[in-house]
């Protein structure tokens, strides 16, 4: 059976480039770049060269790019950093439809004694800037906001937001996880302290992340080791990974534009075909202010679990919001912040597009789904109810 | 991705019994769409006053789906008496199974189950006097309490997989963790764990040493254990108590109740053959 892979906001499929130019250094090139011998100095070469490639996607210098193992190392380092280098400041502002890399930490430093603010979101999932202003004090060490939402897609301003958190001396983090690649930014341009990036989410491996540090930003390192990566992250280099991630970054900027023509494209394709063949459906989050390559669909009256396990018999991958899935009994705390009905937010699903799907695959989507959800909806005993008083009314 | 049985896979990809019996004689409704997971259960007698039909419909996930499909085939063609018996560990096994987290699909189809019996037989549908615990999910301290005696839950973990109860904001957690204390109190006395043989004879050791050596050893006497044949205790008695014609009293009326008392009530004492 084939994979109909769009799932894209949980992970990507490594670039066949990328997986090349990786190779080598697992076999031929494993030396050490610390090592005082051309073996080993030659893949220092390589790691610059990388680093070169990460920092011209995000208009960044390359002293400002610190490799990671992951987005989320990359949010605790920030996090820690900015917390460690601000002692007498206790106070933290994010928003209450964060990852939970955000969202855990900072629910772990309230337990150790800082006042967390969480920035409501309206029925769009869009932030209010007023209240981001109104929750700042002198006593606030950092606020960390997400570019994009993993589940929705919806962007936040942070470029703005940042501009506003920046003029009062605090700390402005980003978990800029889902919009690197997706959406144009250049780090020349804005104000953004510090930005985190995962490899795997750009068709580099897993393992891989990214913390961007402003140059002038104190930076206090949360891995303390050896003197890699300027000693603000010990440990020996990931050299395969950093590499394919130099080159993952380099296909990311020249298929920006892909991602926002093709995929999109696709993207609104099945979105408003799902939307008219299946009654009762409807997208969630704001549909201007998204990344190109998700939507959030909820049908109504069914569970996601069931729609996921169906779609899955035909080899289509996707995610959703339900509470079956998450594993946490409610459903997605993201939904739940939109204040998404619990109709409506059990029967969600996320469908994540890459530069990979095709036509073809777009189409087996919008002909397999319809049947999925009518069947489980005929399992349902609220849809009875719906579907006669519609045919009363 | 959850590990379901290839049996949960069978009866989600193909459920068996899906809609609404005609002119049923019992019908409940349970969960709500708030919860995540409801279950519509309506059943059917035929002359004997044996189910003939039983039909769900089912908004929730999988392993719900398949635990209202393995429900109706179970019951068909039960007397109600016999359809009572069933419980939510009856409906998992059926299916080979279920993933812990989701063995409060097991208990609704249990819960629907008996609703519905009453609902025929025009029982009261709600049990009185329960008070909701857990108001995320609705979840009454009667459902908790029984929960934990059917399942000898132990702890809020369990307690939320089989009712979903404190599986939301939390602050039932305390009001739970009191339950759990009060129904594992009640039920402590039917159930006394067996023992290994070690842990036996390392708990008669204990107790002698401590309750009882030193009161013997205070008129002069001392006891000491030679071997435990299953539940009969071969001691020697020494000292005083070897001359004493009152030791058969005190090895019956002291040291057998404390043992009996404190380690395990079915223990024999005997004495050493000379």
């Amino acid at each position: 059976m084939k994979t109909v892979y769009l799932d894209n906001n949980a992970t990507t499929q490594v670039a066949p480039e990328v997986l090349e130019a990786m190779l080598p250094y697992f076999s031929d090139l494993y030396g050490n770049p610390s090592s005082m011998h051309s073996f080993g100095g030659q893949v220092a070469q390589k790691l610059r060269e990388a680093r070169e490639q990460v920092a011209a996607l995000i208009g960044a210098t390359p002293d400002e790019i610190i490799f990671t193992s992951c987005g989320t190392e990359s949010d605790n380092a920030a996090i820690r950093s900015a917390l460690a280098t601000n002692p007498e400041k206790r106070h933290m502002v994010t928003s209450r439809v964060e990852h939970p890399a955000i969202r855990s930490l900072f629910a772990n430093m309230a337990g150790q004694g800082y006042r967390v603010t969480e920035l409501p979101v309206d029925k769009s999932g869009a932030l209010d800037m007023e209240q981001l202003v109104a929750s700042l004090t002198p006593d606030t060490a950092v606020v960390s906001l997400m570019w994009a939402n993993n589940e929705t897609g919806v962007i936040f301003p942070v470029e703005k937001a940042a501009e506003a958190v920046h003029e009062r001396g605090i700390l402005f983090h980003t978990d800029a996880v889902q919009s690197t690649g997706k959406i144009h930014f250049d780090m020349k341009k804005n104000v953004i302290d510090m930005l985190s990036i995962s490899g795997h989410k750009l068709h580099a491996p897993k393992g891989i992340g990214v913390l961007y540090v402003r140059r002038g930003t104190k930076f206090s390192p949360f891995m303390i080791g050896g003197h890699q990566e300027k000693g603000r992250r010990g440990g020996t280099e990931n050299t395969p990974s950093i590499i394919g991630l130099g080159k993952a970054s380099e296909l990311a900027a020249r298929h920006l534009a892909t991602e926002n023509t093709t995929v999109r494209r696709l993207r609104d394709r099945l979105e408003s075909d799902l939307l008219a063949h299946i009654p009762q459906s409807r997208v969630n989050g704001d549909l201007l202010q998204r990344l190109p390559n998700t939507t959030n669909i909820s049908f109504e009256f069914v569970e996601g679990e069931g729609i996921l396990l169906l779609m899955n018999e035909y080899g289509i991958c996707a995610s959703s919001g339900s509470a079956c899935t998450s594993g946490s009994l409610q459903p997605s705390h993201v939904l739940r912040a939109m204040g998404v009905p619990f109709t409506m937010a059990h029967g969600s699903i996320r469908f994540s597009l890459s530069i990979y799907n095709t036509e073809e695959e777009i189409d087996f989507v919008i002909e397999k789904l319809p049947p999925i959800i009518e069947r489980l909806r005929n399992m349902s005993p609220y849809w009875t109810s719906v579907a006669q008083a519609c045919v009363s009314a | 991705m959850w590990e379901y049985t290839d049996k949960v896979r069978e009866h989600f990809l193909n459920p068996r019994n899906v809609g609404e019996v005609e002119n049923a004689d019992g019908v409940a409704e349970v969960g709500s769409i708030a919860c995540g997971d409801a279950l519509k259960l309506s059943f059917k007698l035929d002359e004997n006053k044996r189910i003939k039909e039983a039909m769900f419909k089912t908004f929730g996930c999988a392993s719900a789906i398949a635990s209202s499909s393995a429900l109706t085939e179970m019951i068909k063609g039960m007397t109600l008496e016999e359809a009572k018996q069933v419980t939510n560990q009856d409906i998992a096994a059926f299916l080979g199974g279920l993933p812990q987290e989701k063995m409060h699909c097991s208990v609704m189809g249990k819960e629907a189950l008996e609703k519905a019996i009453e609902n025929y037989q025009g029982a009261p549908a709600k049990e009185p006097g329960a008070q909701i615990v857990c108001e995320c999910f609705g979840v009454t301290d009667r459902e908790i309490e029984r929960a934990v005696r059917e399942n000898n839950l132990a702890t809020v973990e369990d307690v939320t997989n089989y009712t979903k109860a404190g599986g939301g904001c939390g602050n039932c957690h305390d009001a739970i963790r009191q339950i759990i204390e009060r129904v594992r109190a009640e039920v402590k006395p039917a159930v006394q764990p067996k023992l290994t043989n070690i842990q036996k004879i390392k708990m008669i050791e204990e107790t002698l040493e401590r309750e009882i050596r030193p009161s013997l050893k205070h008129d002069g006497g001392d006891i000491e254990l030679i071997d435990v044949v299953g539940n009969r205790v071969i001691v020697a008695v020494r000292g005083a108590c070897a001359a004493c014609k009152a030791s058969d009293i005190t090895l019956k009326h002291f040291v057998e109740a404390k043992l009996r008392d404190l380690v395990s009530p079915d223990l024999i004492i005997e004495e050493v053959a000379p």
